[in-house]
């Protein structure tokens, strides 16, 4: 999305989980998005605001 | 579930309702809106679970809520009201809740009026709806489905919610999901709307689309009993499990701007059994009709009742007992 986004809060993103695996999540800074490798799922970053619905999430396989 | 019988509640006044609920009557005066407050405890639940099914298409109330983003939210009284109840009880409690989760972020009346309250320091707000979110602009901001959490354990000493998890499909679900991400002994406190709500729009509706269509389709969503409510909480492994009911009757000009407030609030219809075209104009002229005739008061103003349920649990110091 917009490259003058808000950053996302780093102490928001230590409490976060994939919310389909409950497992960890790697953040991608230069994509805005959140990973969760073993969803193959990648959450996005929007304006600051993580969207952790997998209806958004963009597949990786 | 509660559709209202015809035989039920067609010459009941929310004043009759409230008498047959035990309740002390309290009335309250808003800017547009009065707001009768009645309140009645029901303590601890010992009935059978609710149903495990999806009653609720969540596209469609992502939808609405995303629609309620685009409005003025000068409808959001009502969850302004609930929360403040709930910012009451927290100061209540002599225990401080650093890290607090809201779910239902909505147009941000809850996260206003729990402000400083609790011993709160910082913030989580989640909302099903992206729109919601964007409109939000804040920190500390997650777009998420109360059915599938995204936090770790432990994360927070207290979850609240203002009415809005009346929502969701698979509430045992989020219970267990949100006692887990709770600290151990942290708390639960959340509103909800209960099976009460709006009972006078749901039988003008019923009738008129009878009346006039000749068959009858789900109209308004089924919610939850108090009852249940309490059992549900005590079966997600919360202790403490309490649960009791607060009734609004709040007065309209008519039955038209309650439809409206409701449209705002993003509370309209989102039951998967609902029909999928709209209701006619005619119907929906009909319902105000018989609304007026059932409810009416001399001023011509109409009551419609919002009954609250409010859920407290507290996560088990030891997890494991629960496991």
């Amino acid at each position: 999305m917009s490259e003058t986004s808000t950053p996302v809060d780093p102490k928001l993103l230590e409490i976060l989980v994939c919310p389909l695996t409950k497992g960890p999540l790697r953040y991608d800074a230069e994509a805005q998005e959140l990973i969760s490798d073993k969803a193959k799922l990648a959450y996005p970053i929007r304006d600051g605001i993580p969207i952790m619905l997998v209806d958004e999430a963009r597949s990786l396989d | 579930m509660h559709w209202g019988g015809k035989s039920e509640s067609n010459s009941r006044d929310p004043a009759d309702r409230a008498a047959s609920l035990n309740a002390p009557v309290q009335v309250i005066d808003a800017s547009d809106h009065t707001l009768m407050v009645c309140q009645t405890t029901a303590g601890y639940a010992h009935i059978g679970p609710m149903d495990v099914q999806t009653p609720f298409d969540r596209h469609a109330v992502r939808a609405h809520r995303d629609r309620a983003a685009a409005g003025t939210g000068d409808a959001d009284f009502l969850v302004t009201a609930t929360a403040e109840a709930l910012a009451d009880r927290l100061d209540d409690i002599a225990r401080e809740f650093p890290r607090a989760l809201n779910l239902g972020y909505g147009g941000g009346a809850a996260a206003r009026a729990l402000k400083g309250h609790g011993g709160i320091q910082s913030w989580v707000h989640t909302d099903l709806s992206p729109a919601m979110m964007a409109k939000a602009k804040g920190r500390h901001l997650v777009a998420a489905d109360e059915e599938a959490l995204p936090f770790a354990p432990e994360a927070f000493d207290v979850i609240v919610s203002a009415l809005n998890l009346h929502w969701v499909n698979d509430l045992p679900r989020t219970l267990v999901q949100a006692r887990r991400c709770l600290k151990p002994d942290g708390l639960f406190l959340v509103a909800l709307l209960g099976g009460d709500t709006v009972f006078e729009l749901r039988q003008a509706l019923l009738e008129a689309e009878e009346e006039m269509e000749g068959g009858v389709s789900p109209r308004t969503s089924p919610f939850l009993d108090v009852r249940d409510a309490g059992d549900l909480l005590a079966r997600a492994g919360f202790h403490m499990a309490v649960a009791d009911s607060d009734t609004t009757v709040v007065s309209y000009p008519d039955p038209l701007s309650l439809m409206a407030d409701l449209r705002a609030m993003g509370e309209t219809n989102a039951v998967n059994a609902r029909r999928k075209n709209f209701t006619r104009r005619g119907t929906l002229m009909r319902a105000a009709e018989l609304y007026f005739e059932a409810h009416g008061d001399a001023q011509g103003r109409v009551p419609a009742t919002f009954q609250i349920i409010t859920m407290t649990g507290w996560a088990p110091l030891d997890e494991t007992a629960t496991a």
